[in-house]
């Protein structure tokens, strides 16, 4: 009894804050702008939007890809140093997310634009500018910089916590250093690789700040799209129904991907 | 007959400028069950994790059937473990975890199959092939463990405290049937505790280990009945030491009266320990005994009474089934076997008294903490 009591505020704030939001973005998708009749057109015309809602969630799983292979040996060596060290690397990962994240955008647009740092240095050599800058891959560069702390920290997480004598059961059953990290560290830290891929992806596929600031046209993405529904657009009803379908497609890709710990998350063991 | 396997020498470890093994000299015979005796701290495990691969010892040699294998890697050694809280892989159910080193050795399915199913049938755990090894109790888990190491038909199967985390039923259980698994595969075990018990019951060689260095080597008896010193004397079982003197051979001088015992070799005059056990000692009326005391405690042990006796201000324990109230005079009579001499030694005088006695004593070597 006194736990759940304990719950309340929580409940309170969950209800005020974002369950009666949610109802408020779901009666808007299902409402003509005009009339406020209850209308099935704002879905009907999600249609012309797949593209923008594929290349939101291919870049997003790119980028989500691209900080799980940095972001997997970063972690894994922070996990093996000494405490003292740990304490200083994981700082050093989160110091980042201390600088506000439009900052940080502007920061590499001024790096990268054509007129940009990198290619002023370019052009001082005598070499034409380098296009580095709106296209799929400046806005998964800025993604993967703005998200790679949140796929570190699960994976060091899961990784220091691995027993170091299943790490000696397995040399003492003939594994090289090669075979124990593929059979023993890899599959230990699946939680750690889940949680950190979701993590990444699900801020990546709704982020909106950075396929303005890094890409182009041709490179929106579905957060883009909703921010100018409600801002320029004057259609909140549309961004309303935008916005369900990308939280019933994230809720899609988290429960798939949660099927791959069922079974190991009670795996984590202590006898 | 038996053929020498392991062989330790000169074998020295440093932990930050910390001696955790000092000179460590021994040899473990083939199909030997050896045990490293001794409380937390000793070095036993550090000399395990040495012979497994685990750590490369500051200075000496590991020998290998007489090959050194100082830098051949726990992976390569013909060697397994079975880990102190087993370290079963809790990603894998109890099939694959038994067949994990089959698998690296890329043996053929068909014969991993067999071996698994040959062994689930050794440790008793037929049809729980498909179980998370997370699911199993302490014993089964145990089990799985030695299964896991046994499956690869190692030459040498380290144990380190393997039962420390069962109940005593199932260590008892689990006592005869690791030895039964000893004697049926014909493997060399080298075994770690610091159960003077469990070391007595198994073992074919106790090497019993104190602040880095071995004591005293020998089967079972003989580090019970003749114990090098005072430590061993009070780690195996209960002693009361004493200090005596040598008179000549076979005759030891204390408590101000000489007696008769089996020991010769030690110089004339020469300063000793005296060891006589709680259960050797017989109650006599008070003017029959050799000695003369009073009876201050009295503690019921089940199968014994743990009688304390003062003798001149010095309280022995004595073990007897006979019923001696507290304060009665009583004499006791010791026969010449009854009597085991040792040279003195840096450990004289630490022992033995129970002054300080508390019917707990069980309790205080009960040390299960990770030696590391």
């Amino acid at each position: 009894m006194k736990s759940k009591r304990l719950l309340a505020p929580y409940v309170a704030w969950m209800t005020v804050f974002t369950l009666i939001p949610l109802g408020v973005v779901v009666y808007y998708a299902f409402t003509d702008s005009l009339t406020g009749q209850f209308t099935l057109a704002n879905l009907n015309n999600l249609g012309a939007y797949l593209p923008i809602f594929l290349r939101s969630i291919f870049l997003s799983l790119i980028s989500a890809a691209i900080c799980l292979l940095i972001g997997y040996p970063v972690a894994y060596t922070i996990a093996n140093t000494s405490p003292k060290w740990q304490r200083m690397l994981s700082m050093l990962v989160m110091l980042p997310m201390c600088m506000s994240f439009l900052l940080r955008t502007l920061a590499w647009v001024a790096m990268l634009e054509d007129t940009g740092i990198i290619n002023s240095l370019v052009t001082a050599l005598g070499l034409k500018p380098l296009p580095l800058i709106r296209n799929n891959g400046s806005v998964i560069l800025g993604m993967v910089y703005n998200y790679l702390p949140y796929m570190i920290t699960p994976l060091y997480t899961v990784i220091m916590k691995i027993d170091p004598r299943l790490i000696e059961a397995a040399q003492d059953l003939g594994c090289n250093h090669r075979q124990v990290f593929t059979r023993v560290i890899l599959p230990l830290s699946v939680p750690g690789i889940i949680s950190g891929v979701t993590m990444v992806f699900v801020p990546a596929v709704s982020t909106f700040y950075i396929s303005q600031k890094l890409g182009s046209t041709g490179t929106t993405m579905i957060g883009d799209v909703i921010e100018s529904q409600f801002k320029t657009a004057y259609n909140p009803n549309l961004g309303a129904a935008l916005s369900l379908v990308m939280m019933i497609l994230i809720f899609i890709c988290i429960g798939f991907m949660n099927r791959f710990t069922d079974n190991d998350e009670e795996g984590v063991v202590t006898p | 007959m038996a053929k020498e396997l392991i062989r330790l020498t000169n074998l020295t470890m440093e932990f930050d400028g910390e001696k955790i093994l000092d000179n460590i000299n021994l040899y473990i015979n083939d199909h030997e069950f050896l045990t490293l005796l001794g409380p937390s701290g000793c070095g036993k495990t550090t000399t395990l994790r040495i012979i497994g691969g685990f750590l490369t010892p500051t200075s000496g040699d590991v020998l290998f059937d007489g090959q050194r294998i100082n830098a051949v890697p726990a992976y390569q050694r013909k060697i397994n473990t079975v880990f102190q809280r087993y370290a079963l892989f809790p990603h894998l159910d109890v099939y694959d975890n038994i067949a994990f080193g089959l698998r690296i050795a890329k043996l053929p399915e068909l014969e991993i199959d067999q071996r698994v199913e040959d062994m689930l049938d050794i440790v008793s755990l037929r049809g729980f092939e498909n179980r998370k090894v997370t699911q199993l109790s302490g014993g089964q888990q145990q089990r799985v463990a030695i299964a896991r190491a046994l499956v690869n038909r190692p030459k040498v199967l380290l144990l380190d405290e393997p039962l420390g985390a069962l109940d005593l039923r199932l260590r008892k259980d689990m006592q005869n049937e690791l030895k039964r698994i000893q004697q049926a595969m014909g493997i060399t075990f080298i075994y770690v505790t610091h159960d003077q018990e469990e070391a007595l019951s198994m073992s074919d060689t106790i090497v019993v280990m104190d602040k880095g260095q071995i004591q005293q080597i020998g089967r079972p008896e003989d580090i019970y009945n003749e114990p090098k010193n005072a430590f061993v004397a009070d780690f195996i079982g209960e002693s009361n030491i004493l200090d005596g003197v040598m008179i000549e051979d076979y005759c030891v001088e204390f408590f101000g009266r000489k007696f008769q015992c089996v020991d010769k070799g030690f110089s004339p005059k020469e300063p000793v320990d005296v060891v006589i056990r709680p259960e050797d000692i017989d109650f006599v009326e008070a003017d029959q005994g050799h000695l003369c005391g009073t009876v201050t405690s009295i503690t019921f042990k089940g199968m014994q009474y743990d009688i304390i006796v003062d003798f001149k201000g010095f309280k022995w324990l004595i073990q007897t089934t006979d019923y001696q109230p507290v304060g009665k005079r009583v004499g006791i009579r010791l026969n010449p076997e009854d009597i085991h001499v040792m040279k003195k030694s840096a450990y004289s005088g630490l022992f033995g008294d129970y002054s300080s006695y508390s019917a707990e004593y069980d309790e205080i070597a009960e040390d299960t903490a990770d030696e590391e």
